[in-house]
């Protein structure tokens, strides 16, 4: 690894804020990039380190603060303008047109493209390039044959013929296999040693350790630390980007767990696009009158769990048990019939209709039964009725019933979407990322629902990106990364730097049920 | 500065009714633009037509009647829009029913002259229903683009026809077309022209409002149409809805068939495929898929039909006029039917 | 032998005007827009070629003439379809209903007044003839192929130029990037909006060039409806070429081939196995069948077979 040597930074962010509406993305951040060097920004969901980088890539601008580009002030409008400074970021969802070759995504929209373009020309580039920093790739495989990590050399060889020598990448491992990541780190050294430098943006431990020389921890929109990755251990970091033990929690009955209610047993769920598995071996359980939480930094499989148990997603092996009885790749419907209440994660795109009304919303669980339809009818009043009653006893803000769903704030959506989940449990529930955006008060009834539902008997399973809300609401916690369950401990016999190491990627040696 | 269209934070009431107004009168508009370049007088020209279509009681009759198969299709195009599932087939599986009625006049004649009737409509849904099942299949299972199937159905179910009434059922005496049904089985009339297909047009009205905005599967089917994703997280079966739906679809498209060709042809000839499908699909989109604004564009397209022959008849205008009308209607309304949910804005300064 | 060759000949006159409307539409489809107006646009550029050339006597300012209509009325469907996002196939219908009402009207209007305006029955002063190449029109069969018009000669440069435009140059990648995912198209600093204007309108251009080689070619004269459904085949023949202009050529010549059959059997007098209709409606059960069978084929990925992803799919620069 490089030595950070006394000259210009490279990238210079200097008291960069940035709001979007509700929310305070970057809170005066200022950042330092060197030639040759890698630096890891670190942080959680919503940290606000993709925010900080979007901006050096012209796709937003900051509200107050300036940008300096190897010294000088940069005025970065558009994408356009970030490639001609030589800025290239990596998305997690990679930019590639499927069906094109290799070598014409590399090309697209170059404006110095003749018309014809010389392949010939074009193929001796990219295998320069390619052998140069070890990106091999075939010049003219077509995208979709490709492996993921494939894939992501191509996106980093788009950005090197551009010459570019800004990367940032965007949680660039969460996709390879240990292999290609250590490919990847092969070709970084390259490119490092040729003076170019990086920006990693990720939650991982293990990639901040492997790849940067410096590490900037973001929490909630604002720098908690910035120092050298040699002069930190994992722990620093796990508790920097989780932050300090929650000291309080709510009121809630006293923990006496009944039988098991919902069982997964060595559940897996291949993806068939890529090389890791979405779930590897996962097993758990949920007891009546407890809170089960799952923590870890969304994306390593946590929605994936919730999908495979309520049928949306097919298990390739393993099963699940619902109050004993077996319901692996059980359709959505008898699932939902066996008394399992779903709140999803994204609710717009996936827990209401946006188009529909809010009564509508409401009834979506309960319109077969009778409490809503006549037979195949739906009584139109006993709909009302029925969702009058939500609304109150859940104080759903709405003008009326009949007004679209998704004209409601966040709070209120969420709200609604409880309402109906929570009536019609029938004595399991599954929330993702519940609080996810809400406010304080929105996100103090999501919390008080779950545990009074718990109170009741329920067996609930929590899917959450906060480890103080998981210590604050949960019973046990299971830690999930890379589609494996890292441990499950007590939340009493756990604190946030264990849970925030096993977030990361460290494996509880010690595993208790 | 420039001129940018952005989401409204609300579905504009006022826009949803000004906007079909406007686009009317642009039409008639843009209409009297091509009348004059005819050297016809624009306003003689449109009373004319007013007159054709609603003139007499006689006129008004026709009106009525080009306006059933019209509606039907509409009706039957509708299911499908609502899962946003572009069923163009309308045509080919209108074709069908004539077809189905036909087949029964013609060749099931062991049944009593009264069942006629009654078992021919039934045959014809059934016809149109596969038609349209078919490609819903292929397209709830193995994602098979259901624009294309269901477009070049059309032409298949058009040219199996021609070849039924120029060749394999042909009445052995005249140019073509199927020997005449027995009049006893024709579709009874109501009032002078209006046959008793108005009742079967009325009664699917209501069924199928009844059915879309009052029954368990009308809310599945809003469900798949405006959020298919939230719709399988509530258990709904995506794919068992686009067949049922398409089947349904099919039915009607092909009871419009059926029925139409019991009612005026009586028997399957050229002609057979008069458009009624595929101006079924824009009397579709135009109702909003509300079975009861149906009628109302169903009756305003069909009497721009039946006044533009009028037209012919009272200046020796083409009638083509019509369709020219109809066409140009739609111009306006597909660019204005965005500013219901979106408006636009003024930018005055870049703020990426 | 002289029937097969006649065959050919009726094959590629017909084909000619639908290989142009088929690499026009050909290029739309690709850039993601879905144009079903077709018919209406040929049927208004043959009517446009064919006044031009009967009032101006210049067949060039009639084929000029017949391309301009052809884009007009394409530059209507993609200020509906792109600026204003709205549905592609009602837009279509609307187009086509504008197209065939419309040609048909001013087919009885705007013609000479000594046949009471009619544009029917009217002949034209010049059209294009066959030119044959000497030698090579008497090799057997294939000479077909050399005693065509000019208009056709035309496409045997056209082809290949649009599958290597298609294929080989940086313009024809910007196209099939933008049908095949706009956004990545758009963050690689292309604009969508202007390809798709850009394709649609020629798309239409080439359509009314085809139009105008029915009418001032294949049959000079005019006709009520006398593309009669062509407009359809062409979007079938975009299907089963699979989108790719070197293809078209195929399914032209299959299709163009099908329907030449079945006139030439009605005026050989022939009482056929194969009844004439079947053979009418044979490109369109072959390109439902094609279609079907590669898209179960082909599940997991879309190969080079598929319809461009993003087809009448409208494009917000402000979707993310």
């Amino acid at each position: 690894m490089n030595q950070q040597t006394e000259q210009t930074p490279v990238v210079r962010m200097e008291h960069i804020t940035k709001h979007f509406p509700g929310v305070l993305a970057n809170d005066d951040v200022s950042l330092e990039l060197y030639p040759g060097q890698v630096l890891a920004l670190l942080g959680e969901n919503g940290a606000g380190k993709s925010t900080l980088m979007n901006m050096l890539v012209g796709l937003y601008r900051p509200d107050s603060g300036s940008i300096f580009i190897r010294g000088e002030l940069a005025e970065i409008h558009s994408p356009q303008d970030s490639m001609a400074l030589g800025i290239g970021m990596i998305h997690q969802e990679f930019m590639l047109v499927g069906n094109m070759t290799v070598a014409e995504n590399i090309v697209l929209g170059l404006k110095e493209l003749p018309f014809i373009p010389q392949i010939d020309e074009i193929r001796k580039r990219i295998k320069e390039l390619s052998a140069r920093y070890g990106l091999q790739v075939d010049p003219d495989a077509v995208i979709h044959d490709l492996s993921v990590g494939e894939q992501q050399r191509v996106e980093i060889l788009k950005l090197v013929y551009r010459g570019a020598d800004i990367l940032i990448l965007d949680e660039p491992t969460a996709v390879l296999t240990p292999g290609e990541s250590r490919d990847l780190n092969k070709i970084i050294q390259k490119m490092l040693s040729e003076g170019k430098s990086a920006i990693f943006i990720t939650h991982k431990m293990d990639e901040v350790i492997t790849f940067s020389h410096k590490v900037q921890v973001l929490r909630r929109g604002k720098t908690v630390n910035t120092c050298d990755t040699a002069s930190v251990t994992p722990k620093d970091l796990a508790n920097m980007m989780v932050g300090r033990d929650v000291l309080f929690s709510l009121d809630r009955c006293p923990y006496h767990p009944g039988g098991v209610r919902l069982q997964v047993d060595h559940v897996t769920v291949d993806n068939p696009l890529g090389s890791r598995p979405f779930l590897d071996d996962v097993s758990l359980e949920v007891h009546r009158g407890e809170i089960l939480g799952i923590a870890g930094v969304a994306g390593n499989g946590q929605t994936q769990l919730t999908e495979a148990i309520t049928g949306l997603i097919p298990i390739s092996s393993g099963k699940v048990y619902i109050d004993g009885k077996e319901m692996t790749n059980a359709t959505p419907l008898q699932i939902i019939r066996s008394g399992v209440s779903h709140i999803p994660a994204d609710r717009g795109a996936n827990g209401v209709v946006g188009d529909m009304s809010v009564g509508d919303n409401l009834a979506m669980k309960k319109y077969r039964t009778n409490e809503i339809s006549h037979g195949v009818v739906i009584k139109r009043s006993f709909l009302r009725a029925f969702a009058d009653k939500l609304i109150n006893a859940f104080t759903i803000k709405t003008p009326t019933q009949d007004t679209c769903v998704k004209f409601l704030s966040g709070g209120n959506i969420q709200k609604t979407i409880l309402a109906r989940e929570i009536d019609s449990c029938g004595g399991i529930l599954i929330a993702v990322y519940p609080s996810r955006g809400l406010d304080v008060g929105a996100t103090e009834t999501v919390r008080q629902n779950l545990i009074l539902q718990r109170d009741q008997g329920n067996a609930v399973l929590l899917v959450s990106e906060e480890l103080d809300e998981l210590q604050m609401v949960a019973d046990r916690i299971a830690v999930m990364f890379e589609g494996k369950i890292m441990g499950i401990k007590s939340v009493k016999e756990t604190n946030t730097e264990e849970l925030g190491m096993m977030m990361a990627g460290t494996e509880d040696r010690r595993r208790d049920a | 500065m420039r001129l940018a269209i952005e989401k409204r934070d609300t579905k504009s009431r006022s826009m949803a009714l000004i906007i079909p107004l406007a686009s009317f009168i642009i039409s008639l508009l843009l209409g009297a633009l091509v009348l004059a370049a005819s050297r016809t007088n624009p306003l003689q020209a449109y009373g004319a037509m007013f007159n054709g279509a609603f003139g007499s009681a006689r006129r008004f009759q026709y009106t009525i009647v080009e306006s059933l198969p019209l509606l039907m299709c509409g009706l039957g195009v509708g299911i499908a829009f609502r899962l946003k599932f572009w069923n163009i087939g309308a045509e080919g599986q209108y074709v069908w029913g004539a077809i189905g009625i036909t087949w029964v006049m013609q060749f099931w004649t062991f049944l009593p002259t009264p069942m006629l009737l009654p078992i021919g409509l039934v045959v014809g849904m059934i016809l149109g229903a596969i038609w349209a099942g078919v490609p819903g299949f292929l397209k709830a299972q193995w994602s098979v683009d259901e624009t294309l199937t269901t477009l070049m159905l059309n032409y298949v179910a058009i040219g199996l026809a021609e070849y039924l009434y120029i060749n394999a059922w042909k009445a052995p005496l005249g140019n073509m077309g199927t020997p005449e049904f027995p009049e006893a089985a024709w579709l009874p009339r109501l009032w002078g022209k209006i046959h008793s297909g108005l009742f079967i047009a009325l009664a699917l009205v209501c069924i199928l409002y009844f059915l879309l905005y009052r029954t368990r599967w009308g809310f599945e089917l809003n469900m798949i149409g405006k959020n298919p994703r939230a719709a399988r997280y509530q258990g709904v079966s995506i794919k068992k809805n686009i067949v049922i739906a398409m089947l349904l679809s099919g039915a009607i498209c092909g009871l419009a068939g059926s029925v139409n060709t019991a009612a005026i042809a009586h028997r399957l000839t050229r002609g057979v495929d008069a458009g009624y499908g595929f101006t079924g699909i824009i009397i579709a989109w135009m109702s909003g898929l509300n079975p009861f604004a149906s009628i109302i564009v169903a009756v305003a397209l069909a009497a721009i039909t039946t006044g533009a022959d009028a037209l012919q008849i009272a200046m020796k205008l083409p009638e083509s006029m019509g369709e020219v009308l109809q066409g140009l209607v739609l111009i306006p309304l597909l660019a204005g039917s965005i500013f219901v949910e979106h408006r636009l804005v003024l930018i005055k300064k870049e703020t990426a | 032998m002289e029937f097969i060759t006649k065959l050919l000949a009726a094959t590629i006159a017909m084909g000619t005007s639908l290989t142009y409307a088929t690499l026009g539409e050909i290029y739309t489809q690709k850039s993601g827009v879905l144009n079903l107006g077709m018919e209406g646009v040929m049927l208004m550029g043959a009517l446009a070629g064919f006044a031009t050339a009967l009032f101006t006597e210049s067949l060039i300012l009639a084929l000029l003439m017949a391309m301009i209509i052809g884009g007009f009325f394409s530059l209507v469907h993609a200020f509906l379809c792109v600026t204003m996002r709205s549905n592609q196939v009602v837009s279509g219908l609307a187009i086509t209903m504008l197209g065939t009402g419309l040609a048909n009207f001013l087919g009885q209007r705007i013609g000479p007044a000594s046949n009471g305006f009619n544009l029917i029955g009217v002949n034209l002063p010049k059209k294009f003839d066959n030119i044959a190449v000497p030698f090579l029109e008497d090799i057997p069969i294939l000479g077909a192929f050399f005693d065509v018009s000019i208009l056709t000669y035309a496409l045997y440069i056209i082809i290949p130029f649009a599958w290597f435009f298609m294929y080989k140059t940086k313009h024809g990648l910007a196209v099939r990037a933008v049908g095949e995912s706009p956004r990545t198209a758009a963050a690689m600093g292309l604009s969508v909006y202007r390809i798709r204007y850009l394709y649609t309108v020629i798309g239409g251009m080439f359509a009314g060039l085809g139009g105008a080689c029915l009418s001032l070619s294949f049959t000079p004269s005019w006709n009520d409806g006398m593309t009669g459904g062509m407009g359809w085949i062409v979007i079938a023949l975009v299907i089963f070429a699979t989108w790719n202009p070197g293809k078209a050529v195929i399914g032209t010549l299959i299709f163009g081939g099908i329907t030449s059959l079945q006139f030439s059997l009605q005026a050989a007098g022939f009482k056929m196995v194969i009844p004439t209709q079947f053979l009418a409606f044979a490109p369109y059960l072959i390109t439902f069948l094609t279609l079907s069978v590669m898209t179960i084929i082909n599940q997991n990925h879309k190969g080079a077979y598929a319809a461009p992803s993003a087809l009448a799919t409208p494009f917000a620069i402000d979707d993310k």
